[in-house]
């Protein structure tokens, strides 16, 4: 029997979070976390978490497993599981609603506050904007976010300031449009930015890149941004 | 009930995926205020999952395709119940809607000349089927529906769209006069129930893929627009035809692309034998969907299956070498190690037919504008409600959908949706306020289930559902098997309600959800067995040991099934394209 323990809360019975204790028969099968998760779901119905694409591309189920933030339908047991015990928490860092369900509102307005979209003050053409096959590969690795918050709530720069340091997903989507050939904005983009806290705040220990379940490297594309800033500022 | 809060859009459309997200966008650059309520945050929603592509002739891979071999391929494809005007539409407005998207930000993959990357899909051809394969699925790698996705969000926050995340909508409200003229949603975070009230209510609410046991589809897609349109009085139409995509991973459901075999990878059977070419002799693995997931359950049924129980086939892709698979299909590889523990460098996938798809849904114009029938069997708009993308039935896809013409379908009729909904609300419409009973009325399911104390339990009762529609309305299909799933299906009705909720609390309470989903997957499970039962042939994705045939005669028709006697009549397809030809039914090889 795995042993399984779960950060509860719920604000309308609870005055504060516990751990509740589990235990899951998998017979022996190497099951996704979410399975196990929608096993315990039917023994206690109560238990709350968000979920949706089941394979990795939503963002939906980012969560803290054993220490590490993951998205629990990618993350077989094997991978987390340590003496037979799952521990499960909230991903850290953001306002816990109700047991495995954060509040994103500051991770968005991140994002949101990046312009995260393309900028282009020339007319469009009759067909497609042209891009060639090298300036494209430039958006590779950095496009494929799904804004699951793992990298961003396990980074403590982000968890000291989550209102003035952007955080990795929302710098690694700032790059994404200045790496891009289409977009005429950068200046606009970098002076945005161009403060003590937006982007200096990272401390490039690369917690991001160790938790992404997509593999990207949010650290890298800041250290861009920082190259961009010090190149503009000289 | 005189406490409920009400919010007031000019729009409000629901569901946060590629169509209600175009939809959005329209009609926010026109000014209207616009509301999108979502289950989940919007770039949670399913079209994140679309892999290969968005099928369109914008003559990148080849300047001479013509948005005619498009649409002969979609008629085709549909097996000929697809209706010629809405594929007409889709097929002309295609290319600017692509380009559209392509202005937005969206990162297709690219060619040396530096125009969008195309590959070839299933069901394509030059020239009427003459001239051989086409490659017109235009790409960003095999990510295409995330990248489609978020750049549609991104382009909804820059042009002020309001969003409503994690609300769920419950039932529509309508008026006196049977018009839509909103709907009761509810805050998930809060629990608040609200309504929503609007000129404009767009159902944007993707497909039911759920119903089944095995299915590439995401937990979200439980047909929430089909259950409100049933539980409205509302008819759906060719609920039969649901599309099993070949390439599902066994035993996990999860989808590869068709463009794995657009990209030259192919199908072998245990001996090894790339048995497609049996099948399917000049498009061997790239024949329709429906020809080819039939063929794979054939060599499954027939001993030459794959696995300890011969349960399965192999996608073979080593021979495309890494470069191509990392160019092209990286998101593939890491499902398939996910997901099958497999390297598709070095081994094959192990793959089996899974439901993948709905062409069925809400009739609509290609305005978008839901249409129902009177007794006698004329069509009329339900005046305030419109329908778009999968929940909707244009019918751009027949009785089986082309790969790469979902993304299509969602961006062309979410924009016209929205186009035709700001010209009108400009014209002015008229708006016939509910009454309270009205409201009332829209609130009976969600009382029921929070009165509800005790009673089977949820999850229990989806199982057994899935497990019905797995073993009687599956690839192939028979009137005995089916009449006993209807059987079954009715008498889980009953069950369901009686079922019970055991939490009853407010804040983000995930099992009243899913307790409002599973109303929903029931209405669509009905409505499927019974059209199923009714369709006496095989076309498309419903094939019948019983009627191995197609009856031109008697079913060159749409089913429309009547949620208040769960009868089955019929709709005439359109056979009146405006600037071509008509195409005549011909029989369907490839």
């Amino acid at each position: 029997m795995l042993q399984v323990s779960i950060y509860r809360y719920n604000p309308e019975t609870d005055s504060a979070p516990y751990m509740q204790e589990f235990q899951v028969d998998t017979q022996g099968r190497d099951l996704m976390v979410l399975n196990v998760m929608e096993m315990l779901k039917e023994q206690d119905s109560s238990l709350a978490y968000r979920r949706s694409c089941r394979e990795g591309v939503c963002g939906s189920d980012g969560m803290n497993m054993n220490g590490k933030n993951g998205l629990t339908c990618v993350t077989a047991l094997s991978e987390v599981v340590k003496d037979n015990k799952l521990v499960l928490r909230p991903l850290p860092g953001l306002p816990v609603v109700r047991d495995l369900v954060v509040d994103m509102s500051l991770f968005y307005k991140q994002y949101e506050r990046i312009q995260p979209y393309l900028l282009n003050d020339t007319p469009a053409p009759a067909i497609e904007r042209l891009q060639s096959p090298e300036d494209r590969d430039k958006l590779d690795g950095l496009y494929e976010c799904i804004l699951c918050a793992c990298c961003s709530t396990a980074c403590p720069s982000f968890w000291w300031n989550p209102d003035k340091f952007v955080g990795p997903s929302g710098l690694l989507q700032a790059y994404r449009f200045l790496a891009d050939s289409r977009d005429t904005a950068t200046e606009e983009r970098l002076s945005e930015l161009d403060d003590p806290f937006s982007v200096f705040r990272c401390r490039g220990i690369m917690n991001c890149v160790a938790v992404c379940p997509k593999g990207l490297n949010p650290t890298r594309a800041i250290g861009k941004i920082r190259e961009l800033l010090l190149a503009n500022a000289t | 009930m005189s406490t409920m809060r009400s919010l007031t859009f000019d729009a409000i459309i629901i569901g946060g995926g590629g169509a209600g997200l175009r939809a959005g966008l329209e009609l926010s650059q026109s000014g209207k205020k616009t509301a999108v309520l979502s289950k989940v945050f919007p770039t949670r929603s399913h079209t994140v999952s679309a892999q290969g592509g968005i099928t369109c002739a914008i003559g990148s891979a080849d300047p001479n395709d013509d948005w005619r071999w498009h649409m002969y391929d979609t008629v085709k494809g549909g097996d000929y119940i697809a209706d010629q005007d809405a594929a007409e539409y889709m097929c002309t407005e295609g290319p600017k809607a692509v380009f559209e998207l392509e202005h937005m930000g969206l990162p297709f993959s690219r060619f040396d000349n530096g125009r969008i990357y195309q590959r070839p899909f299933g069901g394509q051809s030059k020239d009427f089927g003459k001239g051989g394969q086409a490659a017109r699925t235009c790409a960003a790698a095999d990510r295409t529906g995330h990248a489609l996705l978020h750049t549609l969000y991104q382009a909804n926050l820059k042009n002020g769209t309001v969003f409503l995340d994690e609300w769920y909508a419950i039932d529509l409200v309508k008026n006196a006069n049977d018009d839509v003229v909103g709907v009761i949603a509810l805050c998930i975070e809060t629990g608040e129930t609200v309504i929503v009230k609007s000129k404009a209510t767009v159902l944007a609410t993707g497909g039911a893929g759920r119903i089944y046991a095995s299915t590439t589809n995401a937990l979200i897609n439980t047909g929430d627009g089909i259950g409100m349109a049933l539980r409205a009085g509302l008819p759906v139409q060719d609920m039969e035809m649901w599309q099993f995509h070949p390439t599902g991973i066994h035993g996990a459901g999860v989808l590869v692309t068709e463009g794995c075999r657009g990209e030259g990878g192919y199908l072998v059977n245990k001996d090894g034998e790339r048995f497609m070419e049996r099948y399917a002799p000049n498009a061997k693995d790239l024949a329709g969907r429906d020809v080819v997931a039939r063929s794979m359950v054939l060599e499954i049924l027939e001993g030459r299956g794959c696995g300890e129980n011969g349960d399965h086939v192999f996608l073979k892709l080593d021979h495309l070498g890494e470069e191509v698979l990392n160019k092209r299909l990286p998101g593939i590889s890491e499902l398939s190690k996910t997901f099958a523990h497999v390297d598709p460098t070095n081994a094959p996938i192990p793959v089996v037919p899974t439901c993948h798809y709905m062409m069925g849904g809400i009739a609509t114009n290609v305005h978008g504008q839901a249409i129902a029938q009177d007794d006698s069997g004329n069509d009329h708009i339900v005046n305030g409600l419109y329908a778009v993308g999968e929940v909707a039935c244009v019918s751009v896809h027949g009785a089986n959908r082309l790969g790469g013409n979902s993304l299509l379908d969602l961006v062309v009729f979410g924009r016209a949706a929205g186009k035709y909904i700001e010209s009108a609300l400009n014209e002015g419409i008229e708006y016939l306020e509910p009454t309270q009973a009205d409201i009332d009325t829209a609130l009976v399911r969600l009382n029921r289930w929070n009165e509800s104390d005790s009673g089977e339990s949820v999850p229990e009762l989806k199982r057994e559902l899935q497990q019905i529609m797995q073993n009687s309305f599956g690839v192939f299909r028979q009137e005995d098997k089916m009449e006993e799933g209807v059987q079954q299906l009715s008498e889980l009705r009953e069950r369901i309600a009686k079922a019970g909720l055991s939490d009853k609390s407010q804040v983000f309470n995930t099992a009243r959800i899913e307790a409002l989903e599973l109303d929903n997957l029931m209405e669509v499970a009905e409505a499927t067995a019974i059209a199923a039962l009714a369709r006496k042939e095989s076309r498309g994705a419903h094939s019948r040991y019983d009627f191995p045939d197609r009856d031109d005669v008697n079913w060159l028709k749409h089913s429309m099934f009547f949620p208040r006697d769960k009868r089955v009549g019929k709709r005439d397809v359109n056979f009146a394209p405006k600037t071509v030809e008509r195409f005549e039914p011909k029989i369907r090889t490839y």
